[in-house]
């Protein structure tokens, strides 16, 4: 459900949780993007830092110089604004895959867990857009969605403890990438060679929040084009 | 400006990373803060050696590294106590000393505590990624390399000369933190709350709970009460922002506080250290026992006030650049 108004939760004496929603939806995540870049636009300096979640948004500041009532104020007053605000498009990315083999493990699971074959379940991946709900976890991991019930797979019973870097993976509802290798316990379909997180670079993320993803089918020997 | 060579890596000790206050405003990537845990120790030994506050220096975890002084600099030891040698003889922590050429810093080990830092005047050089010099260890970037210390690192600084005359500035006696494994730590509740019944918020408020050995950069699980969310709720929530010292509620009921490598999270979190206790959350360690008690907001910043105070009365400081 969207919320009509903010609901404002204190994360200690120098975060606001700012709450617009109670579920992972458009609508939701729509109005959280809407307020961020609000938020950004203001450049309020008491704002140390702001991140987005699926329905809300965290707003550290300085608790020397502000307090958690006059950031409420100011965001109230973004929040009755917030339909003039011009909304940017959202970017289209496309994210060659390699799917199954040495680079997907559990593509075979997945697959029989739909009670299908490997190549319905890339067609199905592939079929879909996706949207950027949130970054977060690590550096650049996109929380992408919605998947199709036909996609739609639970976590692994087992986290692995490492899982490569560039791997794609399905969760749930979600599809995500791991840019770096890290422990993780979604059903890992495909890599990608894309460099999903340059700290060098001063929007080091290639995804955004807001973006829209599609996945396309490389070959394995189509990968090395994209490695450097 | 260039930077000169001031110290050699010897030997690196367990966990010896680089860390500044921390990089701010890069959330919206999933890019954690990092920093110095105690940032308290940090701040004041940047300020003895008369470094701005946000200068980047060593934190040493559990023992130290040694280390030889490539020129005369200016450095101090802060934070746990680490028993800080130069050439075998003991030096007092919370003080600006010299190191000649030649010199050879040690340390005999962390007596109490979990974290010491080493400050140099003029500040410890690395590339500033993401507006800051911190070692982000799990995205290995930041700090030297996004890595720990190495044996054979060469530390640089910028014009460490002119913090020489810091020699002897010190935090007075009194003021220096004693690190005892009981700790009671300031919290206000929420942002999730609402999600526990009465009984759950008191027993969360009177427990004893032990910082178990599963402490990281990353967070501190700790052992005790378990605590429930009211029934009818799922163990997790749907995943939102979250700042260190936010204190998690997993489906175990054993809570983990947040420190400052997390930047999302997706339980509920019953409430959240103040941030005038944070920084000794950089000092806990296996075994200590923790307690929680809930203050209103104003109780809060009258603390963080005061630790302020205590921080700007170190006076080898010229400047005061001070971010978080």
């Amino acid at each position: 459900m969207l919320y009509e108004k903010p609901i404002y939760r204190l994360m200690g004496d120098r975060s606001l949780l700012v709450e617009l929603g109670d579920e992972i939806h458009m609508a939701v995540h729509e109005r959280v993007r809407r307020l961020f870049l609000a938020v950004k636009q203001a450049s309020l300096e008491t704002l140390l830092d702001a991140v987005p979640g699926y329905c809300s948004l965290l707003l550290v500041f300085d608790p020397l110089t502000t307090t958690s009532d006059q950031i409420r104020k100011t965001i109230n007053d973004l929040f009755h604004n917030l339909d003039e605000f011009e909304l940017p498009e959202p970017a289209n990315i496309e994210i060659p895959v390699v799917y199954g083999g040495k680079y997907g493990p559990d593509l075979p699971w997945v697959a029989k867990y739909h009670k299908t074959t490997p190549e319905n379940i890339i067609s199905r991946h592939t079929q879909n857009g996706y949207h950027v709900y949130m970054i977060g976890f690590i550096p650049g991991f996109s929380y992408m969605g919605e998947l199709p019930e036909t996609l739609e797979t639970p976590r692994k019973k087992t986290p692995r403890t490492t899982v490569p870097r560039g791997s794609v993976g399905l969760a749930q509802k979600q599809t995500g990438i791991y840019p770096a290798r890290s422990p993780g316990g979604w059903q890992i379909i495909g890599r990608t060679p894309l460099d999903l997180f340059d700290p060098s670079k001063n929007r080091p993320s290639l995804l955004e929040m807001g973006d829209r993803v599609r996945f396309c089918r490389i070959s394995e020997e189509e990968m090395s084009h994209w490695l450097r | 400006m260039a930077a000169v060579k001031v110290l050699e890596v010897t030997s690196p000790g367990p966990l010896t990373t680089l860390q500044d206050l921390g990089r701010f405003g890069f959330g919206q990537y999933g890019v954690a803060q990092s920093g110095a845990v105690d940032s308290f120790s940090l701040r004041v030994g940047n300020r003895l050696v008369g470094n701005g506050e946000n200068e980047a220096g060593l934190e040493m975890t559990l023992a130290g590294p040694a280390l030889i002084a490539l020129r005369e600099i200016a450095i101090a030891v802060t934070g746990a106590d680490i028993q800080p040698q130069i050439n075998g003889i003991p030096i007092p922590m919370w003080r600006s000393l010299i190191m000649r050429k030649g010199d050879r810093l040690s340390f005999k080990g962390i007596r109490s505590g979990l974290r010491a830092y080493l400050t140099v005047g003029g500040g410890i050089n690395a590339e500033i990624v993401l507006e800051s010099r911190s070692t982000n260890l799990g995205a290995r970037f930041g700090g030297l390399s996004g890595r720990p210390l190495m044996k054979g690192d060469i530390l640089s600084a910028h014009t460490p000369h002119p913090h020489l005359k810091t020699e002897g500035t010190a935090l007075p006696f009194q003021r220096i933190p004693s690190h005892i494994p009981d700790v009671t730590l300031r919290v206000i509740f929420g942002p999730h709350q609402h999600h526990f019944g009465p009984e759950m918020l008191s027993i969360f408020q009177q427990a004893d709970y032990g910082v178990t050995e599963q402490l990281d950069r990353t967070g501190i699980r700790l052992t005790g009460p378990s605590i429930k969310e009211k029934a009818g709720l799922k163990t997790s929530i749907i995943s939102e922002g979250v700042v260190s010292g936010a204190i998690q509620i997993p489906g175990d009921g054993q809570p983990i506080i947040i420190l400052g490598e997390t930047v999302t999270g997706g339980y509920r979190k019953i409430a959240t250290v103040i941030s005038a206790d944070l920084h000794r959350l950089g000092q806990l360690r296996p075994g200590n026992k923790v307690r929680f008690m809930a203050v209103p907001q104003d109780k809060a910043r009258i603390a963080l006030e005061k630790l302020e105070t205590i921080i700007r009365s170190v006076k080898g400081s010229r400047h005061s650049g001070r971010r978080q």
